[in-house]
C-alpha cells in the first residue's frame, strides 16, 4: 500500500505565527456565539436575549429558561464536546500514522467500540445510555491493545502499514459477529439502529457530566504531547534522533485517542467525518505544528458538529435529521473536494 | 551484440506457454498454475458436494452426485432437495464468489493498493442507499424491484466515483479518496433510513445488506451464468493490461497501453462483476478483498494465472462460507456475508503475520 | 533516422510552467545527458520527451511525427523510457518483470510469441540477470534492482531509451555498472540514450553530449568539455569548482571546492571576549 500523497499546501492562511493566537480568540468566540445561537433554534424558537437570560439570570417559573437550561444547554455542550473530542483525535491518529486517511474508523477502533456496545446490549437485553459509554470506551480500548498487537508482529514491529492492515481485519471481523448479532435479535438490532446513526437528541445533563472529564482529560493530554506529536509527524526514525521516547509517546498519545473518540461515541454514538475533514482544513491555516493544530481542531470540530446538530433541527422541522447525516452531508463533498484539488 | 556464455545455462524459465495451433491465440501461464488450479478445483468439487449433502436433511455424497445427473436414487426426495433447493444458492454462492474475487483482483491491480475492495466503488453503499431508501419512501414498496434498483444504484455509484476522480485523466489515489468519501456518506444515509423504518422492514434491509443466498432460485443462477459468462472472458483476457497497469501509470504509458481507455474498461468490468452480485444477494464484503491476497500467496502476481486462482480462492471461499451459515446454528442460517468475514480474516490475519516475518 | 526534435514545447504541472517554450533536437545514436540543479525541470523535460506529460504549447517530433498523435503501442516500440524510482507489485520475479516489456509486441489474442521469449531471454542475459531470473524482485538488491529494470526497457526493443537518474540511491561499484551497460547498449547496438544525472561527473565521463537546463531553459548545450566550464558551474550550480582531466578517461571531472555565496556564511563572527 502506497501512502496517499495529498500534496501539502504552501501558504498558510494565517502567515505570521503572532496571528495565531489572535485567530484562536476570534474563533472561540464565534464558537460561544455559535452555540448561543444554536439554543436559540428548535421546534420551538426562543430569541437569542432569552438565551443568554436563561443561562446567566435562570427563571425556574419560565418555560423557556427551563427548555434552555434542561435541554438545549447540555445538548449544545454535548456537541461541542464530540466534535473538539473527534477532531483532535483524527488530528493525532492522522499525525502519529503519517496517513491523512486515518481515523478511528481505519484502525478498528469505531468496529471494536460498537461490537463491544451490541455484545451488551444483546446480553444484558437494554442499557441506559451511560451503558452505552462504559462499553464504548473499554471496546475502543480492546480494540487499540488488539489492533496495535496484531499490527507489530514479526519484522519492524508496529509500522504504519501494517497497522493499517490490522486494523481493516480487525474491524471486518468484530463487524462480521457484530452484524450476526443484529441479524440473529430483533430486539438488540431495534435498539442499536437508533444509536448506529449518529445524535445528540435528548442528550442531557447526566450524560454531559459523567463524559465531560472523561474528554477534558484527553483533550488536556493530547495539548500536553502536542510538541511530541509534531516531532513524531517529522516519521519516527527522525523522532528517535531527536532523543524521543517514540513508543511511550504513542503510547501516551493512543490512550487520548482512545478517551476522546471513546468519550464521544458514548455520548452521541458513531460519528463519523469530523475527525477526517477537521484537522485537513486547520492544517490549511496553521501549518503543521501541532501545538495549534489541536487547540484550533478542538474549536473548529466544535464549531462543525454545532452547526451540523443546528441544521439538522431546522431543515425539516418538527422531524429532526440526525447530526451523524447531517455531518457526512457537509463532510463527505468537503472530502470530495479535498481529493479533487488536493491530489494531483 | 555480444552476448555471454551464461545464456547457454539459462535455466528452463517457469512458464508453462499455452498455444494453439491454428489460431493466434497464447497465454503464459506460471509455472505453479497448472496444479494449483487442479488441486483448488478439486477441493472446490469436494467441498460442493460435501455442501449439497449437508442440510436438516442429509443425503449420502454418492447419492448427491447420481442426483446431480438427474439419476435415480433410493429416495424420491433426493431429486427435489438437491436440484430444487440447495443446488441453486450453492450455485450462486460459487459464481457469486467468483464473480467477487474477480472485481476485487482488478480493483487491486489498477489502484495497485493491497486495501481496494469492490466496496470501493461505491457499489454497496450505491446499491444500499437506492433499495433500503425505496424501502423507506415508496408507500407500498415492491420487492420485485430491488434487483433493478441495486443494480442501477451500483453503476450509477461507480459511475459518480469515476466521474468525481477525473481531472484531465483518472488517478488511482484520487478514486480510493473519493470512493471512501462517497462511502461513508452512503453508510451514514443506509442508517438513517434503517432508523425510519419498522423494525420488520429494517431487519429484512438489514439481511439484504448483509448478504444471503437464502432462497436463491433457478432464475437467479441463469441470470448470474449469463453475466459472468460474457465478463470473466473479457476480464481474462485484459490480464496482460492489467499487468502493465500495476507497474504505475508511468510505465503502463510507456509501453504503450492507452492507460485511460484501459483503466476505464476494467473499472467498468470491475463494477460490473460486483453490481450483479449485489443484485442477486446483497452486498457481501470481504471476498473481493481477501481472495486476490490468496491467490496471490499461490501463484504470485501475474494476472494470467492470478485471476484464474482468484476466481477458484472466491468460489471455493463462499462454497465454504454458505456450507459454514447453514451448519454454525442450524437450524437457523447465518447471512454468508457474516460467515466469509468469519472465515477469511482469520486466515488474512495469518498471512499477515508470515509476511512480517 | 532524424531522432526527437522539440519545438516550441512548454510544459506545466498544474499552471505552474516548468518549461518554456524550448526547442532541442536529440541526435541518433548518441548517448546525451540532461543535467541541472534541482527543479530545473530535467525531469519534467524528460517525462514531456515520453509522452508522459501533455505539452501546453509545441509539440515533440520523432522521426518529423508528433509523439502525442501517434497511436501510443506504435510509439512503444520506438522509445522506452525507464522512471525514477519504479515500483514493482510484491512477488513478481525478474523473468515476469522483463517479460512485460513486451507488451507493444504483443496482440490481443496472441499473448505470448517465440520472438517475446527469446527477446526476454536476451535482455535478462544482456543485463546478466540469468542467475536472478528466476527470483521476486523484492528480494535483490538495489543494483540488481535497478538492472533489472534496464532489462525491462530493454525487452521492449526500442531504438531510443529514455532513462531518468538510473544511478540514484546505489552504491558507487552498482552505479558504474549500470551506466557501463548503457555504454555498451549504445556502442553495440547503437541504441539512442537519453538520461538525467545527478552527478556532473559521471555524466561527462559517459556522455556525448551534455544538455544543462537551468530555469525550464538550456543554458549550456555540447560535448563534455565544452560545456562543465568553471563559468557554468558557478552561475547555474552555485558552486567554485577546479575542472581537471580525469587520468583513465581523459573526460572532464569537476572538483567543487566552496558555494558560492559560502562566502558570506564562512566569515567568521567576531569572536566575544571573555
Amino acid at each position: 500500500m502506497q501512502a496517499p500523497a495529498v500534496s501539502r499546501n504552501r501558504t498558510r492562511l494565517i502567515g505570521p505565527s503572532a496571528l495565531l493566537p489572535v485567530g484562536l480568540l476570534v474563533a472561540a468566540v464565534l464558537l460561544v456565539a455559535g452555540l448561543a445561537a444554536s439554543m436559540a433554534v428548535g421546534a420551538a424558537n426562543i430569541h437569542i436575549s432569552t438565551v443568554v437570560e436563561a443561562i446567566f439570570r435562570y427563571d425556574a417559573s419560565l418555560f423557556d429558561h427551563l427548555i434552555i437550561r434542561t435541554v438545549r444547554l447540555p445538548r449544545v455542550i454535548a456537541g461541542a464536546m464530540i466534535g473538539a473530542g473527534l477532531a483532535v483525535a483524527g488530528a493525532i491518529m492522522q499525525g502519529l500514522t503519517a496517513n491523512p486517511l486515518a481515523s478511528p474508523g481505519v484502525l478498528g477502533i469505531n468496529a471494536g467500540a460498537a461490537f463491544a456496545v451490541v455484545l451488551g446490549v444483546y446480553l444484558l437485553g437494554g442499557l441506559p445510555l451511560l451503558g452505552y459509554g462504559i462499553l464504548a470506551i473499554s471496546g475502543a480500548g480492546a480494540a487499540a491493545v488488539i489492533v496495535y498487537a496484531l499490527g507489530s508482529v514479526g519484522r519492524g514491529g508496529a509500522t504504519p502499514v501494517k497497522l493499517t492492515l490490522a486494523g481493516v481485519i480487525f474491524a471486518m471481523f468484530t463487524s462480521a459477529f457484530t452484524t450476526a448479532i443484529l441479524v440473529l435479535d430483533s430486539n438488540t438490532f431495534d435498539q442499536i439502529r437508533f444509536w448506529t446513526v449518529g445524535s445528540l437528541a435528548g442528550r442531557g445533563w447526566d450524560i454531559v457530566l459523567w463524559m465531560g472529564p472523561i474528554v477534558a482529560v484527553g483533550l488536556l493530554g493530547a495539548m500536553l504531547l502536542s510538541r511530541q506529536i509534531t516531532t513524531i509527524s517529522l516519521g519516527q526514525d527522525i523522532a528517535k534522533g531527536l532523543g524521543q521516547n517514540t513508543a511511550l509517546v504513542r503510547a501516551l498519545a493512543a490512550v487520548m485517542v482512545i478517551l476522546l473518540a471513546g468519550g464521544s461515541v458514548a455520548i452521541a454514538g458513531p460519528v463519523g467525518f469530523v475527525g477526517l475533514v477537521i484537522p485537513h482544513v486547520v492544517r490549511v491555516v496553521c501549518g503543521m505544528d501541532y501545538r495549534w493544530i489541536l487547540p484550533y481542531a478542538a474549536v473548529a470540530g466544535a464549531m462543525l458538529v454545532t452547526l451540523a446538530d443546528t441544521l439538522g433541527r431546522v431543515v425539516q422541522r418538527p422531524q429532526e435529521i440526525p447530526v451523524g447525516v447531517m455531518l457526512a452531508f457537509v463532510g463527505a463533498p468537503f472530502f470530495i473536494y479535498l481529493a479533487r484539488w488536493r491530489v494531483r | 551484440m555480444s552476448i555471454p556464455e551464461s545464456v547457454k545455462e539459462f535455466p528452463r524459465p517457469g512458464w508453462v506457454v499455452l498455444r494453439a495451433r491454428r489460431l493466434t491465440l497464447s497465454v503464459r501461464l506460471d509455472r505453479r498454475v497448472p496444479a494449483v488450479v487442479l488441486t483448488l478445483a478439486l477441493v472446490l468439487l469436494a467441498a460442493l458436494v460435501l455442501s449439497v449433502s449437508y442440510g436438516e436433511y442429509k443425503i449420502a455424497p454418492l447419492d448427491v452426485l447420481r442426483a446431480v445427473a438427474g439419476m435415480e436414487t433410493s429416495d424420491p426426495n433426493h431429486l427435489l432437495v438437491v436440484r430444487g433447493f440447495r443446488l441453486p444458492r450453492i450455485l450462486l454462492a460459487l459464481m457469486i464468489g467468483a464473480a467477487l474475487a474477480a472485481s476485487g483482483a482488478i480493483i487491486q491491480g489498477i489502484t495497485r493498493n493491497d486495501l481496494a475492495d469492490p466496496g470501493l466503488l461505491g457499489i454497496n453503499s450505491g446499491a444500499g442507499v437506492l433499495v433500503v431508501g425505496y424501502l423507506t419512501f415508496a408507500a407500498r414498496p415492491n420487492p420485485a424491484l430491488f434487483p433493478w434498483l441495486a443494480l442501477v444504484g451500483a453503476l450509477a455509484a461507480a459511475g459518480v466515483i469515476y466521474a468525481l476522480a477525473w481531472k484531465r485523466g483518472s488517478s488511482s489515489l484520487r478514486l480510493i479518496l473519493i470512493g471512501v468519501g462517497l462511502a461513508s456518506l452512503g453508510g451514514a444515509l443506509i442508517s438513517y433510513f434503517l432508523t425510519k423504518l419498522t423494525l420488520f422492514n429494517a431487519q429484512q434491509a438489514y439481511v439484504w445488506l448483509t448478504g444471503s443466498v437464502y432462497g436463491s432460485t433457478w432464475s437467479e443462477v441463469r441470470l448470474m451464468l449469463l453475466w459472468l459468462g460474457v465478463l470473466l472472458p473479457l476480464t481474462f483476457l485484459l490480464a496482460r493490461q492489467l499487468n502493465v497497469l500495476n507497474l504505475g501509470d508511468d510505465l503502463a504509458t510507456s509501453l504503450g497501453t492507452r492507460l485511460e481507455l484501459h483503466r476505464l474498461v476494467l473499472i467498468g468490468l470491475s463494477a460490473g462483476l460486483a453490481a450483479i452480485t449485489v443484485t442477486v444477494a446483497g452486498a457481501i464484503g470481504f471476498a473481493g478483498f481477501v481472495s486476490p491476497h490468496i491467490a496471490r500467496r499461490l501463484v504470485g502476481p501475474s494476472h494470467e494465472g492470478l485471476l484464474l486462482c482468484t476466481v477458484l480462492v472466491g468460489g471455493l471461499l463462499l462454497v465454504v462460507a454458505d456450507l459454514a451459515s447453514r451448519w454454525v446454528i442450524a437450524p437457523n442460517e447465518l447471512p454468508i456475508g457474516v460467515t466469509t468475514a468469519i472465515i477469511g480474516a482469520p486466515y488474512f490475519a495469518y498471512l499477515l503475520y508470515k509476511r512480517g516475518r | 533516422m532524424e531522432g526527437i526534435r522539440t519545438s516550441d514545447l512548454s510544459l506545466a504541472y498544474d499552471r505552474e510552467m516548468i518549461i518554456k517554450q524550448l526547442g532541442l533536437s536529440i541526435v541518433s545514436g548518441e548517448i546525451t545527458t540532461l543535467v541541472g540543479p534541482n527543479g530545473c525541470g530535467k525531469s519534467t523535460l524528460l517525462r514531456g520527451l515520453a509522452r508522459l506529460l501533455k505539452p501546453q504549447t509545441g509539440e515533440v517530433l520523432l522521426d518529423g511525427k508528433a509523439i502525442h498523435t501517434m497511436p501510443t503501442k506504435q510509439l512503444a516500440r520506438q522509445l522506452g523510457i525507464l522512471p525514477q524510482g519504479p515500483t514493482a507489485p510484491e512477488g513478481l520475479t525478474v523473468y515476469e518483470l522483463v517479460a512485460q516489456g513486451r507488451y507493444p509486441h504483443q496482440g490481443f489474442f496472441q499473448q505470448w510469441s517465440d520472438e517475446d521469449a527469446e527477446a526476454t531471454r536476451e535482455a535478462i542475459a544482456v543485463t546478466n540477470m540469468v542467475a536472478f531470473a528466476d527470483r521476486p524482485l523484492d528480494t535483490l538488491s538495489g543494483g540488481q534492482r535497478q538492472r533489472a529494470w534496464i532489462a525491462m526497457a530493454l525487452a521492449q526493443d526500442t531504438p531510443i531509451l529514455l532513462l531518468d537518474e538510473p544511478t540514484t540511491f546505489l552504491d558507487i561499484g552498482y552505479q558504474l555498472e549500470v551506466m557501463e551497460l548503457i555504454e555498451r547498449l549504445n556502442r553495440e547496438r547503437q541504441m539512442t540514450i537519453l538520461l538525467v544525472l545527478h552527478d556532473l561527473n559521471q555524466a561527462a565521463r559517459y556522455s556525448d553530449r551534455m544538455i544543462v537546463l537551468s530555469d525550464g531553459q538550456v543554458v549550456a548545450d555540447g560535448s563534455p568539455h565544452a560545456v562543465l566550464t568553471q563559468a557554468l558551474l558557478a552561475e547555474v550550480f552555485k558552486v567554485r569548482a577546479n575542472i581537471v582531466a580525469d587520468p583513465d578517461s581523459g573526460s572532464p571531472v569537476c572538483l567543487p571546492y566552496r558555494a558560492v555565496g559560502a562566502e558570506l556564511i564562512a566569515t567568521p563572527r567576531p569572536r566575544r571576549e571573555l
